[in-house]
């Protein structure tokens, strides 16, 4: 085989792959992604479903109950109805009250229950006195 | 007044780099004196930022709240070693320090190619200075984030810093980000230099590889660090999350290490040319990203800075950086054709496109995963975010392949390689990947995780097979110099330098990715309930909660706990504890116990690291009894603050003094003191009551395999890095009209010796080497007959 010929085909081999490999990259991106929403979308949610709720959690709602724990939480700048929210697993160090959260769960019976060690508090970048009254 | 006058010198900065961008372009035809004023603005300017960055540290050390700066980011009780640190936690310091430290760097390269490169020169200063332009007019003209902003009158003392942040690596691990992000500006400017002026050989690479080098070094540290802060710092007891944030200062990393080794492609081969100009568009491109995703809240990230001041700017820069690069490429495309083709697949170079292949993979998955909300957004019309278990599916298999072929890589020469040599060079370390995948498999359960069994043998042939380089390599020099051993082993390193601390930098990234690979696949995780004495069996050991601590200061609540763990013979204690913060810059009057727990808190994670295995262990406690007790000492403070009945009776003689207060103001501060104390007494009995009542708590128990090689993986390759960057002996310096030539001589009499070492250390075969060598004399009377 000449080797013009057999660079060609190499160089088409190495495309298919590539294509195929971006292919499956890009199929499963879309059936493994969890949807983002805000509290207010998803108040009246059907259950069953995943999604990746970002919130901001209502000061002075969180309880611990042993392992678990429960809180209320708005849309961001504390905007919109209120969810109730369970969660069992790793909390993050910078969880509180007036803080940006990303859990991911389903919502049952209007509670939103999170997936365990799911729970992402967003990182501060500073102190605001105004979150401390 | 010094507010002002920074303002004027950050002005001052603007307006030399404009002059320095401008006075390279008219210099462009060569004429000495506008390139000698431009080398020298960017010196000045360089001056100038530095002066900006000792007026702001002045102002942190000195408390002047009057800059807004301080006042939002320090306090007087801040510690003076982060009140320092302080400057780059907000975003108008994040820019100084990238204005600054950029302009450092073009300084470094200014002098270090003053009689280089005459044509591409004044188009990369004009690159540099134009790139430094834009980061300090933002500062300037884009409203909000000029850090010489004032507050009048000043307050009296400041926010200050998060508590979270004030950890010794959190306050260097920004600054090595930046620098790497910004010294990677270096090797760009060169490229673009390179193109506009058609000089495509490897002369730009050449200047600059050590910038991108060092760019690499800085990135890698600067994750390095934040992976160890994560781990010890956030009680959550993970090391990395593929947080959009984290991708973004990965990604460049990724292609800065396909740039590094396709440029030696370029250097030996004059291949790649086309290849190399996209990788450092796509770095530098990547770099900007970072910087722009950090500071542009676009994507929910942990990191969630997300002022969006600048992002816009940036985001307009990294148009202008790519379509142009992009433009200025494909209008070059002729003079970026190959001057040789790949003579064999069995040859170094061949691994090398495979190795670019594997990491532009990886960047590319990485970056797919990282922008999928933006593009599900676009498509779907809802933002849907990946998390972790996608990133791993992708990004397992094609790490996996890379350990091997940082092992693949060392055995080979370049050029071609005979078949029968090859496999002299591939027995040992193919057994002992095999020897270690089967003991592995017998022993232990490493086969339940076949992606990790996988792993660790390809990074036992590459460690093997790097073993086997640096034996060969000092055997060839012992037969040669008749030195002891050791001896030789040093000589060969220290006169071969980029390719020994290349195979260091390997060996690092193998022992790296063995502790990811078992550190993520076979951790036990555990969260356990536990009142003080009770104990709970993880992983064959018991964990006894033995002792509760509590202590209480002005700024801090500390619930504490000594933890003992013990497997049988001997046992170890731990000291987990966590902090509540109270919000800082609060009126004396206004603070209250529970504000404690209104505030930030924090674990001191208890650790012990071991070769093995780390013991990992971080205290959740349960301060509802706490709490509660909080609230009603603050009812009783409340009642004696404003004489209303149900004053406790230790405050019955400062409601007193309050009520006479009323009467009389002067007498309020004393009163107020004196609440303070009592509030502090209060404090610290109910800590006391807290370690009285034994409260439940709960423990997170992580047994994490081989996590200390991933810290040490990393300093092995840091250290390659250093070895790879140590500047040789300094060449006799040659007239500037030479050195172009003088340089690709150098370069070929570096191949031929390296060919040489190869055939010595059993790597080329007499008849390949014979071939070899016989090609690079050819080449190098070629370029003697051209000097």
């Amino acid at each position: 085989m000449d080797p013009q010929r057999k660079r060609k085909i190499r160089l088409g081999v190495a495309l298919g792959v590539a294509v195929l490999l971006a292919a499956a990259l890009v199929y499963t991106s879309f059936t493994a992604s969890a949807e983002s929403k805000e509290p207010s979308q998803l108040v009246g949610a059907a259950p069953g479903t995943s999604y990746d709720m970002n919130a901001e959690v209502v000061k002075g709602s969180i309880r611990h109950h042993g392992e678990g724990l429960s809180f209320r939480v708005t849309d961001r700048e504390g905007r919109g109805p209120t969810l109730p929210v369970t969660y069992r697993g790793t909390i993050p160090d910078p969880f509180r009250g007036g803080r940006e959260i990303v859990l991911t769960g389903q919502v049952e019976h209007g509670v939103f229950v999170g997936e365990p060690d799911t729970l992402v508090t967003k990182c501060p970048s500073k102190f605001t006195t105004s979150n401390a009254s | 007044m010094p507010a002002e006058l920074g303002s004027v010198v950050l002005a001052l900065a603007f307006l030399t780099m404009v002059l320095a961008a401008g006075a390279a372009l008219l210099g462009r035809k060569g004429d000495e004196r506008w390139l000698t004023g431009s080398r020298r603005a960017v010196y000045g300017a360089c001056a100038l930022l530095t002066l900006c960055v000792v007026l702001i540290e002045i102002a942190f050390a000195s408390n002047d709240f009057s800059y807004k700066i301080v006042q939002e980011h320090s306090s007087i009780e801040t510690p003076s070693f982060y009140k320092l640190a302080a400057m780059w936690s907000s975003q108008e310091g994040s820019l100084l320090l990238w204005s600054w430290v950029l302009s450092i760097a073009s300084s470094l390269a200014l002098w270090a190619t003053r009689d280089k490169l005459r044509e591409i020169v004044p188009y990369a200063t004009a690159v540099m200075a134009g790139v430094a332009s834009f980061f300090t007019g933002l500062m300037l003209f884009a409203g909000g984030v000029n850090p010489f902003a004032t507050l009048s009158p000043a307050p009296p003392d400041g926010i200050g810093l998060n508590p979270l942040l004030q950890h010794p690596s959190m306050m260097i691990h920004p600054p090595m980000l930046y620098s790497g992000y910004v010294a990677l500006t270096i090797p760009f400017a060169f490229a673009i230099g390179a193109l506009v002026t058609r000089r495509l050989d490897a002369a730009w690479i050449r200047a600059t590889r050590r910038f991108a080098l060092i760019a690499w070094a800085f990135l890698g540290l600067g994750l390095m660090l934040g992976a160890r802060w994560s781990y010890t710092e956030l009680g959550w007891g993970g090391y990395w999350a593929w947080d959009p944030v984290e991708n973004a200062a990965l990604m460049p990393w990724l292609v800065c290490t396909a740039f590094l080794h396709s440029v030696m492609v370029q250097e030996k081969r004059g291949m790649l040319k086309v290849w190399n100009a996209c990788l450092i568009v796509a770095t530098f491109s990547l770099a900007l990203l970072g910087t722009f995703l950090v500071r542009s809240g676009v994507l929910q990230s942990i990191h969630a800075f997300g002022e969006n001041t600048v992002g816009p700017y940036i985001l307009g820069l990294i148009a202008v950086v790519v379509l142009g690069s992009t433009a200025l490429i494909v209008s070059r495309l002729d003079d970026l054709r190959s001057e040789k083709r790949i003579d064999s697949l069995f040859s170094r170079e061949a691994v090398f496109v495979v190795n670019n292949l594997l990491l532009v993979a990886l960047t590319a998955t990485i970056f797919w995963g990282t922008f999928f909300p933006l593009i599900s957004e676009l498509f779907t019309g809802t933002k849907s975010s990946l998390a972790a278990p996608w990133f791993d599916r992708y990004t397992t298999p094609l790490a996996i392949l890379l350990v091997l072929f940082t092992g693949i890589g060392p055995l080979l020469a370049w050029r071609r390689v005979s078949w029968a040599t090859a496999r002299r060079a591939f027995v040992v370390p193919a057994a002992s990947a095999a020897v270690v995948a089967l003991a592995l498999g017998i022993f232990t359960d490493a086969a339940s995780k076949p992606w990790a069994l996988a792993l660790f043998a390809f990074a036992a042939f590459s460690l093997v097979g790097l073993g086997q380089e640096f034996w060969r390599g000092a055997a060839a020099r012992r037969s040669l110099t008749g030195e002891a051993m050791p001896a030789a082993l040093v000589g060969i390193v220290s006169r071969n330098r980029r390719r020994y601390g290349g195979y260091v930098v390997h060996a690092g990234v193998a022992v790296l990715l063995i502790g990811i690979a078992a550190s993520s696949s076979f951790q036990t995780k555990r969260d356990v309930d536990l009142r003080p004495g009770q104990s709970a069996t993880i992983d064959g050991r018991t964990v006894t909660y033995e002792r509760v601590t509590a202590t209480v200061t002005p700024l801090a609540f500390t619930a504490g706990a000594a933890v003992r763990v013990s497997d049988g013979g001997s046992s170890f204690i731990l000291h987990p504890t966590r902090r509540f913060y109270r919000p800082t810059g609060g009126a004396p009057s206004t603070e209250t116990i529970s504000n404690y727990f209104a505030g930030e808190s924090d674990s001191d994670i208890g650790l012990k690291a071991g070769a093995g295995s780390d013991f990992w262990t971080a205290l959740q406690p349960d301060i509802t009894g706490v709490q509660r007790h909080a609230r009603a000492a603050d009812a009783g403070f409340r009642a004696c603050v404003t004489g209303r009945p149900g004053t406790p009776p230790q405050c019955r003689a400062v409601a007193g003094m309050m009520r006479a207060a009323l009467g009389n103001p002067s007498l309020r501060p004393t009163a107020l003191a004196q609440i303070e104390r009592l509030q502090m007494a209060t404090a610290k009995q109910i800590a006391q009551g807290y370690v009285a009542e034994g409260a439940p708590a709960t423990f997170r128990v992580i047994v994490n395999p081989l996590v200390t090689w991933i810290w040490i993986g990393g300093l092995i390759a840091l250290a390659g890095a250093l070895i790879a960057l140590w500047p040789a002996r300094r060449a006799r310096r040659v007239p500037a009209a030479d050195t172009e030539l003088e340089a690709l001589k150098e370069a070929k009499y570096r191949e031929i010796r390296d060919a040489e070492l190869d055939h010595a250390a059993g790597k080329l075969s007499d008849e390949d080497y014979a071939l070899l060598d016989a090609e690079l004399r050819k080449e190098a009377v070629e370029i003697l007959d051209r000097v």
